[in-house]
């Protein structure tokens, strides 16, 4: 090692001093970055697979569990599939956000990532384009499950379409208060204290529009709840964007 | 290459640090030294822009923090005792993911470089995870010095280090001092300190006490001045 050493140390600081330290092209990196995060996660987690696999069985644990307790007639599963799915997604979910950022403080790689040269809204992009990824990943495994389980097609192209709403939602808020609390020493309760009632104003629409498609509601009918939850959307990923850079500093 | 006047930090009512002022050439390898709960790793926090100073002025290569950090942080490289790598990525995907944070220009000839010069091109394609705590510690100089900094930090590099592996990065850490960059190094190694830096300060109670270059100190030896220097 010492040769290899001696010759990079000469090679390099002739080259190093040329360049005047700066290896780092400047501008349009946010992009760069955000594809950088979602390809480190996606990456890390198929070697692991420790969220999906902890998300998944969580999720189908609580369908099953609910199937059992319920013990429901056909009209009255159709009743309680919004609640029950959102429930679902929503406790999944949370154990999701917890790991992922875990993953990042654990081995100090949270302040790698801060420490590159990037608008730190690139790595809440990023962190959380990889979590709605595994979300829905795991959203796409428990729905022909609870299809079968509760006798029920959930295979609705409206009904998709609030799920993948209400998870950007749901992801876009979960995030920002994810890297909150995991720099706390109850960060494994302080999400779920923080996150659920924040998370309301898009868990109701989503449930109502859900229910909505569910029982063939006429679309004039679920406008409104759908509405508020791409307002409600749009809002949390703003608000996660501004203050995002805030909540990472010390 | 780095200034910094009446520096004060604090958390809540705790004041960590009160009114520091330092100054490092380019160039200079400045051991930073002092007792636990001095400030040490808060000072480089505040340098590294993973903190913001209460008051005071700090400039890292001419720029100011925290209104120029992104500016700074181009031309930083950190390394603490945790080695900010992913245990489930090989070297080279670690190396690779750190590369686009920092836009780097030829990525895969960096790569190969730096992997060369911190000794790891045989074990690329290990997953970090599987790597000995002293390699893990290289491995992180390697990403610290990937985008080839002008500054770097190290927080307690040598802690969870066996003898060998510390001899290596010694090795690593003289190559790193070598190419010119200015260096600040907390530790409490004062054996370690005073083989590798230019210059000595102690830090106590929140402020810089005292300071001495390697020059001054052939007279006394470190472990003298850092004794004395906690006592006044």
């Amino acid at each position: 090692m010492a040769n290899n050493v001696n010759r990079v140390t000469t090679t390099v600081t002739a080259d190093r001093r040329s360049q005047s330290g700066l290896r780092t092209r400047p501008s349009g990196n946010f992009f760069k970055a955000v594809s950088a995060v979602i390809w480190k996660d996606i990456l890390a987690e198929y070697r692991s697979l420790e969220l999906v696999s902890a998300m998944t069985v969580f999720s189908l644990l609580v369908i099953i569990i609910f199937n059992f307790a319920l013990d429901l007639d056909i009209k009255m599963r159709q009743t309680v599939t919004a609640g029950v799915l959102w429930a679902t997604f929503s406790f999944a979910g949370t154990l999701g956000l917890n790991r992922s950022m875990s993953v990042e403080k654990d081995r100090g790689c949270l302040d790698g990532l801060l420490l590159a040269p990037v608008d730190r809204s690139a790595i809440y992009f990023g962190k959380a384009i990889s979590n709605l990824a595994f979300m829905l990943l795991v959203e796409l495994i428990v729905l022909p499950v609870y299809s079968v389980l509760y006798g029920m097609n959930l295979f609705l192209p409206g009904l998709l379409m609030v799920i993948l709403l209400g998870s950007i939602g749901y992801v876009g808020v979960g995030t920002l208060l994810a890297t909150m609390s995991v720099q706390t020493r109850t960060r494994d309760v302080l999400l779920s204290i923080l996150l659920f009632p924040v998370i309301l104003p898009v868990l109701l629409p989503a449930i109502i529009a859900s229910n909505g498609f569910l029982a063939g509601s006429a679309l004039a009918d679920i406008l409104f709840p759908l509405a508020i939850l791409i307002a409600y959307d749009v809002i949390f990923i703003a608000v996660a964007f501004m203050v995002f850079d805030n909540v990472v500093e010390e | 290459m780095i200034t910094v006047k009446k520096l004060v930090k604090r958390f809540g009512l705790k004041t960590i640090l009160r009114g520091l002022d330092f100054e490092v050439q380019p160039g200079e390898f400045v051991a930073l030294l002092g007792p636990n709960g001095a400030g040490k790793t808060t000072f480089l926090r505040i340098l590294a822009s993973l903190s913001r100073p209460s008051l005071g002025e700090v400039r890292v290569a001419g720029y100011r923090l925290p209104n120029e950090a992104a500016q700074v942080r181009a031309r930083l490289g950190v390394v603490s005792h945790q080695p900010l790598l992913y245990g489930d990525l090989s070297a080279e995907e670690n190396l690779r993911f750190y590369a686009r944070m920092y836009n780097i220009a030829d990525m895969d000839a960096r790569i190969t470089e730096v992997l060369d010069m911190v000794g790891l091109e045989s074990r690329r394609r290990d997953l970090v995870r599987t790597f000995s705590r002293g390699m893990q510690q290289r491995l992180a100089i390697g990403r610290a010095v990937l985008h080839d900094p002008d500054v770097m930090l190290f927080d307690e590099p040598y802690t969870g280090l066996d003898q060998d592996a510390s001899s290596m990065l010694d090795e690593v850490l003289k190559t790193v001092a070598a190419q010119g960059r200015t260096v600040v190094m907390t530790s409490h190694d004062l054996a370690r300190a005073e083989e590798l830096a230019t210059r000595f300060d102690i830090l106590s109670r929140g402020v810089i006490t005292s300071s001495a270059t390697r020059k001054q100190l052939k007279k006394s030896n470190l472990l003298t001045f850092y004794k004395e220097a906690l006592a006044g």
